[in-house]
């Protein structure tokens, strides 16, 4: 029903014409659920809005053709698009809460739809937005029906987006990474909950995603993309179990699964011996009753609600659990930049967590405890260049200069594997990989015992993760460094930690050996967990015993 | 709702403590001003003698604190002194003053609004055609020519070339009467009063001032509006109302607008709040009897009643606006109020 041939788009930009989809052509059978697959930049959101006609300004169709039931999408006026969006062809964005408008009612924007689309009468647009509301599955819609987004849960915000693509019946439907930024339990359920619908009411659709897992436990067929170009194509299965091409090859090996090591992840050729790390230190990190509780509007948060574990030196710990649930506290409380409501934190014999966060700036242990943020650009001052801003912690605590200083930093570079080229780069002009390992070499400038790892790979592409990751194991094995890995993923946690923490609501639930708690979870939370954990069709060769046991 | 109207509420106390420091402050100020009231109240041919007993008359032998005194228990029977320079009470002086500042400044602010608030939205969705450069202009322009270069200007062309508009000396030529006195404004009061003639008369007064402060406002609100726009329609929920197939008007006012005007309502209380006190230049220019000028003049005179009772009710009229710009806000915006607490 959906045929593009040929689909060409180019923007203008000031630097001239730039080619962001060059030729690609896919069929979409009825009922048909076809998975747009790539990495950042490979054109796969842009040929969604091609398809809809709704490029930013600047961008248009340059070459080919976009068939719809018949019907040239390419040479079809501006106003018989605007009657085939929403009611033939919908659409659901990632980042739902942003895709909401904030100050309308979620059920006033649902009515905007029907009553465009003359679904629906002034008289009954609430009554048919209240049904499109249940129809997603929220309960008490008639009083959701008013809310706000701000009031509602990112996975409550991206139902109502559903919502509002459903609403007139389209028969097909442009997922464009419907669940980045959402908990893996809320992915699982927003997942499951469109492919219902889509079954239900006999559509067809195209998910757009980064993830491949996500994309082969979901869809029927895949397209990978990379550079504007569709490179494979195929049955989502046969694409995981035997990739042709050497771009679907790499995305196969760096997407986490079970049952493979951390080497697996990056391509044949570069899969050195992983080194080996002494895990059984003396205890370097007590967390002895933390608590931490921040006041409220409406009473006290407790944010954190007494929780105890230990860390032994060369360790590499996971701590696990979704948005929420304390574990972003808990770093900060451990890298000693919050200060916990009470409770020890006992770092190498001697009690740190009654130190004034303030005044620990000027403790001798600051060099010893060191973090890795979460999103290297924004963690980088956009004004220092990459050598500034590995040097800030020599420079400030370490009292390095001159020609010391400058040694010292090339020799991080070369450590993180970052080309001593770049380092007078500025942020900007650094890749993602490339921000994460500055990051990195700062944190380990002044030789920390314990590093701090805050979702280090959340927002980087899988195939760079890999190598981030990999770049991490080496590290710990080289400079005999303990790590706590904070993590909402257990594919990824699974690959580096030898130790994992669970935590739900402030508290831990569950911790143990990684292998352990892996295969056989105690509490039903890390059942859930692992369960919601996207399960990409297992190549064969890859899995092991355990891992078969664990994908189930 | 029980919720929104908390924050309300708990919005309008917290103006009682603003008021009393403006209060406080309003009486230090004028005393902190050079000049010697006594003496210029006793005039040029008074004696130490006679500039003594001024003194005593008007309380200003005492010491600050008592003098506080009796100025807040003269205020609280709303009695805000007498001027030097005209010799009615500074309340009186006001009253008839003020409306004549509002009504300008408020006719001009309209008026800027519905020529600058369509011009940004038009520049923003058409960036870079030759409405954002008319707009670019027009901002430019604005900023740039000082008020009373345009008024003067306006009054060449229109007054003395053209010969449309009536002579600029006040807010009613002298062959009309003054509409009765119910709200103070020209134009609402000759329209109460059913008097067309007196209406057209006091619009025709009314149009050239009004035009030279708002080619003056129109900058500021026009930029924001521009600037606003472009921000709200780039964002994600745009783009999921075009891919719902909605039209370019809902798209553009009913999604973009509504959360465009936030900051424009922001800039519009703060130019409200500027031109109020900055007109002084476009009442002379056209012989306006409005506050600008009666200020300058009791400063001039060292008038400490009517300075005193200026700053008052200018303070007063900022924490207004100040506090129906932050209502608006919770009208336009269902997330403030819940996180202003």
């Amino acid at each position: 029903m959906l045929s593009v041939k040929d689909l060409s788009v180019a923007f203008k930009t000031r630097k001239g014409q730039v080619d962001a989809v060059r030729g690609i052509s896919f069929d979409l059978a009825p009922g048909e659920t076809l998975g747009i697959v790539g990495e950042s930049g490979s054109g796969k959101s842009v040929t969604s809005y091609a398809l809809m006609r709704i490029l930013d300004a600047g961008g248009r169709i340059s070459a080919g053709d976009v068939s719809w039931n018949g019907r040239d999408l390419r040479a079809a006026s501006e106003s018989a698009m605007r009657s085939l969006r929403g009611r033939e062809i919908s659409m659901i964005f990632q980042n739902p809460r942003a895709a909401l408008n904030p100050i309308r009612k979620v059920g006033h924007q649902i009515e905007d739809v029907l009553r465009q689309h003359g679904r629906a009468t002034r008289s009954d647009a609430q009554a048919k937005a209240i049904a499109a509301l249940e129809a997603v599955k929220i309960r008490n819609a008639a009083e959701r029906y008013h809310a706000y987004p701000f009031e509602l849960s990112g996975g409550m915000c991206q139902r109502i987006v559903i919502a509002i693509a459903l609403a007139c019946d389209p028969k097909l439907m442009i997922a464009d990474e419907p669940t980045t930024g959402l908990d893996i339990t809320t992915q699982k359920a927003v997942m499951e909950l469109m492919r219902d619908l889509i079954r239900e009411r006999g559509m067809s659709s195209i998910v757009i995603t980064h993830d491949l897992g996500l994309a082969a436990e979901y869809c029927d067929r895949l397209a990978v993309m990379k550079d504007g170009q569709i490179v494979e194509t195929g049955p989502s299965a046969q694409i995981f179990a035997n990739p042709q091409h050497p771009y679907t090859r790499k995305l196969v090996d760096a997407t986490p699964r079970p049952g493979v090591s951390i080497r697996d992840l990056l391509p044949p050729e570069a899969r050195m011996p992983e080194l080996p790390h002494d895990t059984d230190g003396r205890a370097i990190l007590e967390v002895v009753d933390l608590v931490k509780t921040y006041p409220g509007k409406s009473g006290p948060v407790h944010a954190v609600k007494g929780i105890s574990f230990t860390i032994r030196e060369g360790q590499s710990v996971g701590l696990v659990g979704e948005s929420g649930c304390g574990k972003s506290t808990t770093s900060a409380m451990l890298v000693r930049l919050l200060d916990p409501s009470s409770g020890a934190i006992v770092f190498d014999g001697h009690e740190i967590g009654g130190i004034p966060a303030e005044r620990f700036l000027r403790d001798p242990r600051r060099a010893q405890i060191q973090m890795v943020f979460q999103d290297a650009t924004d963690s980088l001052n956009p004004r220092h260049n990459a050598f500034d801003s590995i040097a800030e912690p020599l420079r400030r605590l370490g009292r390095m200069r001159g020609a010391r200083l400058a040694a010292r930093v090339g020799e991080l570079a070369q450590l993180t594997g970052l080309p001593a080229h770049l380092l007078s780069r500025y942020p900007h002009q650094l890749s993602g990989g490339q921000k994460a390992r500055v990051g990195i070499a700062r944190a380990i400038a002044l030789d920390p015992k314990f590093l701090i790892l805050d979702e280090p790979t959340a927002a980087l592409d899988v195939s760079i993760q890999a190598v981030v990751l990999n770049l991490l194991a080496d590290l710990r094995a080289r400079l005999g460094m303990t790590y706590l890995f904070v993590s909402h993923d257990l594919n990824v946690v699974r690959l580096l930690c030898d130790h994992v923490i669970v935590m739900q609501d402030g508290q831990i639930v569950e911790q143990g050996p990684t292998a352990k708690l892996m295969d056989a979870p105690e509490h039903p939370y890390t059942r859930e967990l692992l369960h919601s954990a996207p399960k990409p069709p297992a190549a064969p060769f890859a899995m092991g015993h355990a891992a078969a046991k664990a994908a189930e | 709702m029980a919720t929104r109207w908390l924050p309300i509420l708990w919005r309008l106390v917290q103006t009682i403590p603003v008021v009393i420091g403006v209060v406080i402050i309003s009486f230090v100020l004028t005393r902190a001003l050079p000049g010697d009231p006594a003496v210029q109240f006793a005039g040029q041919m008074a004696t130490a003698e006679s500039i003594e007993q001024v003194r005593v008359a008007l309380g200003l032998d005492k010491s600050l604190p008592q003098q506080f005194l009796i100025y807040c228990k003269a205020l609280l029977q709303g009695d805000l002194g007498q001027s030097i320079a005209t010799g009615r009470p500074v309340l009186t002086d006001l009253a008839t003053r003020l409306p004549a500042s509002l009504e300008l400044t408020l006719t001009a602010l309209i008026l800027s609004c519905l020529i600058a608030i369509p011009l940004g939205v038009l520049a923003a969705v058409r960036q870079g055609s030759w409405i954002d450069h008319l707009c670019r202009v027009l901002v430019t322009a604005g900023v740039s020519l000082p008020t009373f270069f345009t008024g003067i200007l306006l009054i060449y062309v229109f007054y003395y070339l053209l010969g449309w508009a009536p002579s600029p000396l006040g807010r009613l030529d002298f062959i009309y009467f003054d509409p009765p006195r119910v709200t103070g404004f020209f134009l609402i009061d000759a329209a109460l009063d059913g008097d067309l003639r007196t209406f057209t008369g006091a619009a025709k007064q009314l149009a050239l001032p009004a035009i030279t402060l708002a080619l003056f406002t129109l900058a500021p609100i026009a930029r924001m509006t521009r600037a606003a726009m472009l921000t709200a329609l780039s964002s994600d929920y745009i783009r999921t109302a075009r891919a719902a197939g909605l039209p370019p008007r809902k798209v553009l006012f009913g999604y973009a607008l509504r959360n465009a005007l936030l900051p424009v309502v922001t800039t519009l209380g703060m130019v409200f709040s500027f031109v109020l006190g900055a007109n002084v230049l476009v009442e002379k220019v056209f012989a306006w009897p409005g506050i600008g000028s009666y200020a300058v003049e009791a400063l001039v005179q060292s008038d400490y009643a009517a300075v005193q009772g200026f700053v008052l009710a200018m303070a007063l009229l900022f924490v207004l606006i100040n506090l129906i710009i932050d209502l608006s806000y919770t009208l336009i915006d269902p997330r403030i109020g819940f996180s202003s607490k």
